[in-house]
């Protein structure tokens, strides 16, 4: 289970009083955009084994978005940032790159 | 003017090893804004005459007080008969500032939990550390019961205070009370 400390409240609570939303730090491409930026916008996404960046919202708290940095195969969750940036800290990263040498997502590293 | 009831008229279950009652009638505001704002603080204390709690807490006394639900939304604590001139008063001082104050008593029910055993019922329901160093006298927590969103706060040291939606007054009147059956005492705490 995901135990995930909200940025904007501060509770640290388990999955449970969250809700996921999706993959972080998507580019939005609508009206006027070509049909592979759209389809990619719509359809493509990152389905890593390792380190993932995710958009969750604190649903039974504070009802705030949010970001998170976590691992889909420990569960271990390396740390939650602000919803309203388009990158994680570079603080994060380098947090995650002490626990998982070489990881990469993206175009990140 | 109709006759205002709360939602399960006042039921009471004191029968198990915590004793679980729906609160009287409680005035309750919802105002949002920026809570660093002076106005908005001012606003916020002269309805309920407290101080502004910090994140994580509630400062209430009676049924007046003030709980602190997310970085920009207080909820404001208050006689049931209060609450439109409260309201009044709170967008009058508002002015301009870019806030909301709202009346929602009629959409919420509240409980007491109380007695020795109120952690462990508690405890039980929602998936917070409900061991007295971790969850203390004035400490308030919006988290779910079982399936349901809640609110609540501890008044003293063996007597929490819950608020729930009116449309699952049932449901959480029910829980509380199963999770208080007489013989059910996990005493871990
Ligand atoms: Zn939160």
């Amino acid at each position: 289970m995901l135990i995930l400390t909200c940025p904007c409240c501060g509770v640290t609570g388990e999955e449970t009083e969250f809700h996921a939303g999706g993959e972080a730090h998507l580019t939005r491409f609508g009206p006027g955009s070509t049909d592979d930026d759209f389809e990619s916008y719509l359809f493509m996404r990152e389905n890593p084994k390792g380190v993932h960046f995710e958009r969750w919202r604190h649903v039974y708290g504070c009802g705030k978005w949010f970001h998170a940095a976590r691992c889909t195969t420990t569960l271990e969750v390396f740390g939650t940032y602000p919803a309203q940036t388009l990158a994680p800290p570079q603080e994060l990263c380098d947090a995650i790159s002490a626990k998982r040498p070489g990881w990469s997502w993206r175009a990140l590293s | 003017m109709s006759k205002a009831v709360t939602a399960l008229g006042g039921a009471v279950n004191a029968d198990g090893i915590a004793a679980i009652a729906e609160v009287p009638l409680q005035g309750m505001i919802t105002l949002r804004g920026d809570l660093a704002a002076s106005a908005v603080k001012a606003a916020a204390q002269s309805a309920a005459g407290v101080a502004v709690p910090g994140p994580g807490q509630a400062n209430c006394t009676g049924d007046s007080g003030l709980c602190w639900m997310s970085p920009d939304e207080l909820l404001v604590l208050c006689p049931y008969g209060d609450v439109s001139d409260h309201v009044q008063r709170m967008q009058d001082s508002l002015g301009d500032v870019h806030a909301l104050a709202v009346d929602v008593s009629d959409a919420r029910a509240s409980f007491t939990v109380t007695g020795p055993h109120a952690r462990d019922v508690m405890a039980k329901l929602a998936p917070v550390d409900f061991h007295p160093d971790a969850f203390q006298s004035g400490m308030f927590r919006r988290t779910r019961m079982a399936q349901v969103p809640v609110a609540f706060w501890m008044r003293d040291s063996d007597s929490f205070q819950i608020i729930c939606f009116r449309s699952q007054a049932r449901y959480v009147f029910d829980l509380l009370s199963v999770a208080a059956q007489n013989g059910s005492a996990v005493s871990i705490f």
